[in-house]
């Protein structure tokens, strides 16, 4: 166990190398010079053509752009080793806080996501294995199908004009978080307030991975009632009731809880798409922003942190299944 | 039919589901191939005295805010989707098929290197990944084939390995061995062919993937250049006149929906006839 660990340990480091150089390969494949791109924001103010030079070569200083490119390489990566991840270009605001404003709306719309998604989805996965191929199951199997395949930003849009004002049913805010002038109420008004602005996002986002999630808890839950010790259960004279919640139902969780795991990354990436489409202002749409407006350290951050954090997910979802799962040793066994 | 692979399509055209759906991807195929001739609009001809037409016998599904067609625009479109679908996912299934066999194949330090690599590529956030990229290589539809191409080889790569890990200790590996067969050859004529039923599944559930991709990028004015039709580029149009033109945002949603709705059939219908025990 503890061999398995320090060499899982271990190498996380070069993968940690690989995930640095990428972010940075990609951010220097850019043909936009970030500091000309300032001075084009700033064109007007500048009188001649040795001004604007002088001012490039001022920015590329600044951000150690003049540098040779491991030198600059070298150093990004022992900034990033201690969280620095520099200034927005756009705003001067350090990267980090500006994550932190954003981190938190996307956790809050990706938690009740989650926890939506899993309440649903595996009763009536388990429902629709209990009697498999009955009318119910290839019902349930067509609507699961069905919705697998709907692209959410469409749904998000015909969401948006059928319950969110135009020419039919105004039931829903289709923007942002809060309406204005929100912050003046009680905090349970104001909580109210932002659950009813999340309604319409987090339907997008549910029904998708709730899909998924139904039809893999069934296919799951299947395979482990085909398996011996079921039928042992059975066979010693156990009702179907205790043979199913003791015994298949446990098994079944096993994979369940290392999807939680993989799940994890894109619980704090968010959803490009969604958070676009209804302005809400978390990691997605941050990330969105930052790439169309070149802002190179928010881009490397956002890039850097998810990879990172789900690096650190991939090792706990291996580390879950060690604990929950007495069968799996990761020892090797010779060759 | 005889054979593996005869025994393969017997079980998927068992399903009615699996017949209806490969005929839907069939017909796309010819729509995209035949679109010339499938509509007697141009995709991109203005005509600015029929705006925002509702769906008539004129046209079959409204006009857009530049009076164009928007049947024929989708038309079109389904070439742009298609294409990106297939050759992006060709793109990554050779990789996939390449990286993997050295892996599987050789292990060692081959599969160690190869498996940190794929590691990398699992954590990132590939939509982001994606984006990034293309905002940097500006929007392009071959842009958009490499880019999906290039990161989404992982899937592709551990199945390869992890069937080459599993075939070649097997005895007819080792027979050819004995034999004097090189390691292309075994991995060539022994390998491969016993590991593609589960790599054609995936690249199935890959297509649909890519086409999903495509349109989300160019939904979000990522993808082709804003001239060249796409489903996305429409419905993200159609977001500006929703509240008079319900057609706008309903055709390509369901172009892209039915085109996911039969790639995603037929993968399944794939795989549980190549894996019967997974049904």
């Amino acid at each position: 166990m503890l061999r398995y660990l320090t060499r899982r340990l271990l190498l996380l480091i070069p993968t940690f190398i690989g995930i640095t150089l990428i972010t940075f390969v990609v951010i220097r494949l850019a043909p936009g010079d970030p500091a000309a791109m300032k001075l084009q924001a700033a064109q007007g103010t500048i009188s001649s053509d040795r001004a604007a030079l002088e001012v490039i070569a001022q920015t590329r200083k600044l951000y150690g752009l003049d540098q040779p490119i491991s030198v600059q390489y070298i150093s990004w990566v022992k900034r990033v080793l201690t969280f620095d991840f520099g200034d927005s270009y756009k705003d001067h605001r350090p990267v980090l806080e500006k994550i932190a404003e954003a981190l938190p709306i996307t956790l809050l719309l990706n938690v009740i996501t989650l926890f939506i998604i899993y309440v649903i989805a595996i009763p009536w996965g388990v429902f629709s294995a209990l009697s498999p191929n009955s009318v119910l199951d290839r019902l349930s199997a067509l609507i699961l199908f069905i919705l697998y395949s709907l692209p959410s930003f469409w749904i998000a849009i015909l969401l948006i004009v059928y319950l969110g004002g135009g020419d039919h049913w105004n039931l829903f805010p289709i923007a942002g978080l809060m309406s204005d002038g929100a912050e003046k109420l009680p905090w349970h008004g104001q909580l109210l307030n932002v659950l009813w602005h999340l309604v319409l996002p987090v339907l997008c986002l549910t029904y998708g991975g709730f899909s998924f999630l139904a039809r893999f808890s069934r296919a799951t839950l299947l395979e482990v009632i085909q398996q011996d010790f079921v039928r042992t259960a059975y066979a010693k004279g156990l009702s179907r009731f205790r043979v199913m919640v003791h015994h298949a139902f446990r098994n079944a969780l096993i994979p369940q809880l290392t999807l939680l795991g993989t799940l994890l990354p894109s619980l704090l990436g968010g959803s490009v798409i969604i958070e676009q489409i209804f302005s809400i202002p978390g990691m997605g749409r941050l990330g969105f922003e930052a790439v169309l407006s070149r802002d190179y350290p928010v881009v490397m951050a956002i890039a850097t942190i998810s990879a990172l954090l789900t690096l650190v997910s991939l090792l706990l979802s291996d580390l879950l299944y060690l604990c929950v799962d007495p069968r799996i040793r990761f020892e090797r066994k010779g060759k | 039919m005889n054979g593996y692979w005869g025994l393969i399509w017997k079980q998927f055209f068992k399903s009615r589901m699996n017949r209806c759906a490969l005929i839907i991807v069939s017909a796309l195929f010819f729509v995209a191939l035949l679109a010339p001739w499938l509509t007697s609009y141009e995709p991109n001809q203005y005509d600015l005295d029929s705006i925002l037409l509702t769906p008539s016998s004129q046209h079959w599904m409204g006009t857009d805010d530049q009076g164009r067609d928007v049947m024929a625009r989708l038309i079109y479109g389904s070439r742009i989707s298609l294409s990106v679908g297939f050759v992006a996912v060709g793109i990554y299934v050779l990789i996939g098929i390449f990286v993997g066999a050295l892996a599987g194949y050789y292990g060692g330090w081959w599969d160690m290197v190869i498996s940190r690599a794929i590691e990398v590529m699992l954590c990132f956030p590939t939509f982001f990944l994606i984006l990034a990229v293309l905002a940097f290589l500006g929007p392009s539809i071959y842009n958009i084939m490499i880019v999906i191409g290039v990161t989404q080889w992982t899937g592709i790569a551990r199945l390869v390995r992890g069937e080459f890990l599993k075939l070649r200790e097997r005895e007819f590996v080792q027979a050819s061995e004995v034999m004097g067969a090189g390691d292309f050859w075994i991995m060539w004529k022994h390998l491969l062919p016993n590991a593609l039923a589960p790599v054609l599944v995936s690249a199935m559930f890959g297509v649909a993937d890519a086409i999903l991709t495509e349109t989300s990028l160019s939904f979000l004015g990522f993808g082709v250049p804003p001239q060249i039709p796409s489903w996305g580029s429409v419905l993200s149009q159609a977001q500006n006149y929703m509240d008079i033109a319900w057609w706008l945002a309903l055709a390509p949603g369901l172009a892209i929906f039915v085109t996911i709705t039969a790639y995603n059939i037929v993968g399944e219908g794939l795989r549980d006839a190549v894996d019967p025990h997974l049904k």
